[in-house]
């Protein structure tokens, strides 16, 4: 099989499995226990909340470990409006926003914050003026995507945290869920104040993720009960997934840049291959995340393309595995105006460092002879 | 020195085949269950048959398991879920003074937020009224939320009874099931229960997983937004592996019920008699009949639980004070000043010893051994 759905879901890294398997062995006390097991336990959680606090160049105090993407998504929305809603009510989110911001930042809306939606252009990346317009004094909290998942376009991060520190004390959170190992995430070149990372995207284990805040940003917690994670995330640490995910997160940075070569040639030549094809539009801009391709054959449903390149043994998706499941068109695409010839057609190739030429050049022989056999070209 | 672990209430470990499970689930099935493609719908059936192992388990249906990262998500589901789609009907809830926090920090919670929360006081034993709760209710109750059995003393609540009392008010009747699920057999039906928490942990199953039973036509407000996964019930991607470790988590403790249950009470037993025979002064906190078979809580006059719990960690028994949330200093119990009262001996020197998976009889009278020897 070829998995190029990386953006979905990854395969676990053998020695993220290891990692989990060793310190589930030996360390399963409960870390909040009082027992040496306990606090041995617990050492160990400290120890894998510096790490990433490290590579982050965050505080420990400041790393809060979740059930993954979504939930620290909910966590970052709901938590910093309501920890600074003194200061406004006003809330700017980018329309391509993975669901776990949408939803959440909706739910806002019904609550009485005043969300408003950053557009994108045609390459789906947010318009810098418009926000620029959107931003008031009252706005406390922005969120825009490091990258997206459907298009893999990076978004201009760094000239957002210009425009919003100009105009206004909103706090900054960036979902890196699909950027984090792929390009450089660092909150003091993005200068921002949270940022939003799941596991199981970066050869962790699903179940797991965190949300990092900088230092001396405050937020209130969604969960209540024992008051784990310094009382913003109450419920049982998992120990063993915490030390799983640090480990995750320090593969994930490990040789970055040659990574992102690996997947930059990868994705490069795919794309040159696609190009080639008068019924391909290849939708992922130029400024996009190198692991991730998407495109559209022309008046095709995607499924079919999807459904005929499984039969090859080659794994894809359309533009998102949220949305495969539905019939809805993506917001994404839909944000993009992409036209109705092509909107149906998206198909999203994302890799790993785990692929590599061999899988690109036999996908090439056969997504040619699924065309020719679809489409005649 | 090996060390004996009576904690299993704080946490247990996973048992082999668990793990094995588990393990294999997270090399293998690595498909995200909401992509359409073969890896993906692979990853769904796994999902949807740990889901009808856990449903058949309490006497559901499996469209009324929304699976959770852990008790306390689906405490807070419970919760604040009732509350913000009942709102409109009634701003009225009752619990217990002696619940996990996962539902008192919540049932505050919401206090700050206009709703009125009764809390139900418990007797010496650690058992609500029945009587208390039947005065307590309103014509704007929307939540009855009372813990099947509790994490410190054990003590089991009058669950049918209360199931009984509830079945024609229009409150919902959330149980916190965490301590007595996979200890007592549930059935979510005959009991009348409309809502009832499930944490993997506490069973041999990993950590950061969980389930909420929610009775067919209850809708919640979500607490998690996103995706569409868990019938739009709980977003985020599923934890496949898991899921899948829980069940058969699950399933163990089936195979192994009533034997499980006879024999940690038998350590619960042996233990006592021990203490006993030793001649060491003690009082058990909470009803001797009603009560999970694997949880014990004793009070010893003259020791102070602070140092007690030092020294029976140098003695190599990890034990704890009742409850592992509050992390590092031991504040008095919640539950044990629900029973006492604000200012007596026992909130100072009550420990909780807690049975399960490799647990032995030598242990259990090693154990007790080395406490003479600590208090005597
Ligand atoms: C950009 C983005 N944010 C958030 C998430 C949600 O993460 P999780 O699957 O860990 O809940 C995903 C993936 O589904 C994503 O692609
Ligand atoms: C009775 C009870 N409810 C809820 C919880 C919370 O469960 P979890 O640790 O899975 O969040 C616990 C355990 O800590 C518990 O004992």
């Amino acid at each position: 099989m070829i998995y190029l759905d990386n953006s979905a879901t990854t395969k676990v890294h053998p020695e993220v499995l290891n990692t989990f398997v060793a310190v589930n062995e030996k360390f399963w006390a409960n870390p909040a226990s009082i027992h040496t097991f306990g606090h041995q336990t617990n050492e160990l959680l400290q120890s894998a909340r510096e790490q990433i606090a490290d590579i982050l160049k965050t505080s420990n105090e400041k790393i809060f470990f979740t059930s993954g993407g979504t939930e620290s998504n909910n966590l970052a929305i709901f938590g910093l409006a309501h920890k600074y809603k003194q200061r406004g009510k006003h809330v700017l989110i980018s329309e391509i926003e993975h669901p776990s911001i949408i939803e959440t930042a909706k739910k806002l809306s019904e609550i009485g914050f005043d969300v408003e939606w950053i557009p994108v252009n045609s390459e789906g990346i947010i318009i810098l003026d418009t926000l620029e317009k959107l931003v008031r004094k009252d706005t406390i909290l922005v969120s825009v995507m490091h990258v997206n998942n459907e298009t893999g376009a990076i978004q201009p991060i760094e000239e957002l945290s210009k425009i919003v520190r100009a105009q206004s004390r909103a706090l900054i959170h960036m979902d890196a869920v699909q950027s984090f190992g792929k390009i450089p995430v660092d909150f003091k070149i993005l200068d921002i104040d949270a940022i939003t990372i799941s596991s199981h995207k970066i050869h962790g284990l699903k179940g797991s993720g965190l949300l990092a805040l900088k230092k001396f940003v405050e937020i209130e917690p969604i969960l209540y009960g024992g008051g784990q994670e310094s009382g913003i995330r109450s419920g049982t640490t998992s120990v063993p997934l915490a030390v799983a995910t640090a480990k995750a997160i320090r593969l994930a940075v490990t040789d970055l840049q040659n990574n992102i070569l690996k997947l930059q040639t990868l994705s490069d030549d795919l794309m040159v291959y696609l190009n080639t094809f008068p019924s391909v539009k290849v939708i992922s801009p130029a400024k996009k995340a190198p692991h991730i391709v998407t495109f559209s054959v022309q008046k095709v449903k995607g499924e079919v393309m999807i459904n005929a390149l499984q039969e090859q043994d080659i794994i894809v998706s359309t533009s998102s595995a949220c949305s495969s499941r539905q019939t809805k068109t993506s917001h994404v695409l839909k944000a993009m105006h992409i036209s109705d010839d092509y909107i149906k057609g998206v198909l999203r190739v994302s890799l790993s460092t785990l692929n590599n030429q061999q899988e690109i050049d036999q996908f090439k022989i056969v997504f040619k002879r699924v065309m020719n056999v679809i489409k005649g070209d | 020195m090996t060390r004996i672990y009576l904690d299993h209430a704080a946490t247990s470990p996973m048992a082999e085949e668990v793990i094995e499970v588990y393990t294999a689930e997270m090399k293998e099935v690595f498909g995200n269950p909401s992509s359409i493609h073969q890896t993906g719908r692979k990853a769904r059936k796994k999902v949807d048959d740990a889901r009808t192992i856990l449903a058949k388990s309490i006497g559901a249906h499996e469209t009324e398991i929304t699976i959770t990262s852990g008790g306390t998500e689906a405490d807070n589901y419970a919760v604040f879920g009732t509350a913000y789609a009942r709102k409109n009907e009634g701003k009225h809830i009752i619990t217990t003074q002696i619940e996990h926090h996962a539902v008192l920090h919540a049932c505050e919670q919401l206090e700050k937020d206009g709703f009125e929360v009764t809390y139900l006081p418990v007797d010496k034993n650690g058992l609500i009224s029945i009587n208390d709760l039947k005065n307590s209710l309103r014509e704007d109750t929307i939540l009855v939320s009372v813990m099947y059995a509790n994490n410190e003393v054990g003590v089991i609540q009058p669950i049918v009874e209360i199931g009984e009392l509830l079945k024609d008010h229009p409150a919902y009747f959330h149980t916190d099931a965490v301590q007595a699920y996979g200890s007592l057999s549930i059935d979510v039906i005959t009991s009348h229960i409309d809502l009832l928490s499930v944490s993997s942990h506490k069973i041999n199953g990993p950590k950061g997983i969980g389930f909420l039973y929610q009775r067919k036509g209850i809708l919640l407000k979500p607490i998690f937004y996103g995706g569409q996964q868990e019938r739009k019930k709980r977003a985020g991607t599923e934890n496949v592996p898991a899921i899948v470790a829980f069940a058969k988590a699950v399933q163990l403790k089936q195979a192994t019920f009533t034997n499980g249950n006879v024999e940690y009470n038998q350590l619960k037993q042996v233990f006592l008699s021990e203490l006993e025979r030793l001649k060491v002064p003690f009082q058990v906190n909470g009803s001797q009949e009603s009560v999970l078979p694997h949880v014990l809580n004793i009070s010893i006059p003259n020791t102070d639980v602070e140092t007690f719990l030092v020294q029976l960690d140098l003695a190599g028994i990890d034990a704890s004070s009742g409850s592992a949330c509050t992390a590092g200093s031991i504040d008095p119990s919640h539950v044990l000043v629900a029973m006492y009262g604000e200012s007596t001996p026992e909130l100072r020197n009550s420990v909780r010893f807690s049975f399960g998976l490799n647990n032995t009889e030598e242990q259990v009278l090693e154990a007790a051994n080395k406490i003479s020897k600590i208090v005597l």
